[in-house]
């Protein structure tokens, strides 16, 4: 009898984040049989800070942490053949590629390297008549427009695809849908449709392929890691040797979410879900350029050993807009953090945090707002986590106090720290760890909208580099 | 019969995430057991009561009894957004803890059906 084997693909985890340890990507590398690793290196915030590097040095603007990355990793993936995608050029890909092509060129090395562009946007929010309004709040743009810095479309799997069919080794992509870093690769692998797929069957083995990449796209939090409960993340083995986690994905999309062997973390039903719902909003509708998923007869089932069986997510056609991230200048924080001890620790932070107020009064430091907050008391909860009585604060060994000022002018900003430092010698007494005289940051607000698939598709260019 | 108030840590697990000036939530039972009892307390309304002192936005909520999961929105919870948000926790990760203190009343058998029905995870 003849055999039909069904076609599959293992694909790992990259970076979750800009800064992520990239050690347990050479472990799958190594020993988790991938042929391909997408690694997903933006936040939504993380445009924010590139646009800042991106102000001091215009070659920059990329997650930098991709050169040091494939000088780790390309040795390992071009004995193996495994091949990489990833969002790392951020509001700078071809600079990016240039950096990973510059310092392959220092150690003798080749590669094919494409880039992926055409998901920045900012021009037509800054030139447009009307639209773009606030995705949650409906607001009109008009009211930030004068001061946005960034604006990037959530491309698709599409370029992804074209790059790895050009025989692309390193694909380097701006801003795409994250999970699109992982469904370029299987539907490149795998032969899926992407654009116009409309059979039931074809939606739905892409909607297994975003499920699998929503999976892998955070990194460690799919195999354990920031596994949110009580009594039970204890049991999960060895996170300083965390695997990421790995799928191996077959042709009619059903999938397997495991991780390299001797490697530590957990793949089960409750670590894998936790990040299935991760930043989703509405389950039946997680929106994505190519297509839209239904989570809601998905099973994860659990065969144990670090093995979770992924099936029945369903798929419809996509929308024809794309979500765009922007971000918009909010004015500047400042903020300082100091402690008093015992005796008196709560009275004498009190009467410290009220001579602040009187001075920023007195000398009319311009300010929105002084958020106070204590760290070891109540910062992570807010008013969730209710303060003991001021008499059980009073026996409290230290208090701790951070005070953030919120401004629109940089120069009350730059001068909040200098408030405090007299007080050592003229306040209350045992004051200690005052940090913060010079700790200014511009703040950002985020501007996610909607904007016609055609106006930016037309735009996506893959450029292979070499 | 006479109800007990637990906080939902002892019978669900969570995790949070921020979007914009939205933070969400995923909230599970260790089996459906812990799902009933999910489902009839951690209404929208419930959650949106249980953060009002600090963060009276609005909820949405969704249920998913596929894998055992509540999914739950909070808006307005991040001062307008991670990047421009003074908090400590200016990306609300720890946020999914703030949940799992809130509070449910259930009567002792059913507490004891949950604690002591088999996780469906595995966990050697």
């Amino acid at each position: 009898m003849k055999m039909h084997r069904m076609k599959s693909i293992r694909i790992g985890a990259g970076l979750g984040f800009y800064g992520d340890n990239w050690e347990p990507v050479a472990a799958s590398i190594e020993r988790g049989g991938v042929q391909f690793i997408a690694s997903d290196h933006l936040a939504e915030l993380t445009l924010a800070i590139l646009q800042k590097d991106r102000q001091r040095d215009p070659a920059l603007g990329y997650a930098r942490d991709v050169v040091p990355m494939l000088l780790k990793l390309w040795p390992l993936m071009r004995e193996r053949g495994v091949r990489f995608v990833c969002n790392a050029g951020g509001l700078n890909p071809r600079g990016a590629a240039q950096a990973v092509l510059a310092a392959f060129k220092a150690k003798g090395w080749q590669a094919k390297v494409a880039v992926v562009t055409g998901d920045d946007v900012l021009s037509r929010l800054q030139s447009a008549e009307a639209g773009f309004d606030h995705l949650f709040t409906h607001e009109p743009v008009a009211g930030v427009r004068e001061r946005l810095v960034f604006a990037n479309a959530y491309v698709g799997a599409q370029p992804i695809v074209d790059a790895l069919d050009a025989g692309a080794d390193i694909v380097i992509t701006g801003r795409v849908a994250d999970a699109a870093l992982f469904l370029g690769p299987l539907a490149h692998g795998l032969g899926w449709t992407l654009a116009g797929a409309s059979s039931e069957q074809e939606l739905n083995r892409l909607a297994q392929g975003l499920t699998v990449g929503h999976l892998l796209e955070c990194s460690g939090q799919g195999s354990g890691g920031n596994f949110g409960s009580q009594g039970a993340w204890q049991a999960i083995p060895d996170l300083a040797h965390i695997g990421y986690p790995v799928a191996e994905v077959y042709e009619d999309g059903t999938a397997l979410i495991t991780k390299a062997p001797d490697t530590g973390g957990r793949i089960n039903f409750d670590t894998v879900r936790q990040q299935l719902l991760y930043e989703v909003h509405n389950p039946h509708a997680y929106f994505s350029p190519d297509v839209v998923l239904d989570m809601g007869h998905i099973t994860l089932h659990d065969e144990g050993f670090d093995r979770v069986r992924l099936t029945g997510a369903r798929g419809t056609p996509p929308t024809d807009t794309l979500k765009v991230v922007a971000g918009f200048r909010d004015g500047y924080k400042a903020e300082v953090t100091w402690g008093f001890s015992w005796p008196d620790a709560w009275d004498k932070a009190q009467a410290a945090q009220a001579t602040i107020r009187t001075l920023l009064k007195e000398k009319r430091i311009p300010h929105d707002e002084l958020f106070v907050e204590y760290p070891g008391l109540n910062s992570a909860h807010g008013a969730l986590a209710p303060l003991p009585k001021a008499d059980a604060l009073n026996q409290s060994n230290e208090i701790w106090t951070r005070l953030v000022l919120r401004t629109q002018d940089k120069a009350a900003a730059d001068g909040f720290g200098r408030l405090f430092p007299w007080i050592g010698l003229s306040g209350p007494a045992y004051t200690c760890g005052f940090t913060g005289l010079h700790n200014t940051s511009e703040l950002l607000g985020i501007w996610p909208t909607l904007i016609p698939r055609a106006e930016v598709e037309q735009g996506v260019r893959v450029e292979l580099l070499s | 019969m006479t109800k007990i108030t637990i906080p939902l840590v002892r019978i669900a697990h969570a995790r949070s995430g921020d979007k914009a000036d939205w933070v969400d939530f995923g909230l599970f039972a260790w089996n459906a057991a812990g799902y009933r009892l999910l489902e009839r307390e951690v209404t929208a309304a419930r959650v949106q009561a249980h953060f009002a002192p600090w963060l009276p936005g609005e909820v949405d909520a969704w249920t998913l009894p596929n894998i055992l999961a509540l999914k739950f929105v909070l808006r307005g919870a991040l001062q307008g957004g991670g990047a421009r948000n003074l908090r400590l926790d200016n990306l609300g990760k720890a946020m999914a803890g703030a949940l799992l203190r809130m509070e449910i009343e259930v009567t002792q058998d059913e507490l004891d059906a949950a604690l002591n029905t088999p996780r469906v995870g595995w966990w050697p």
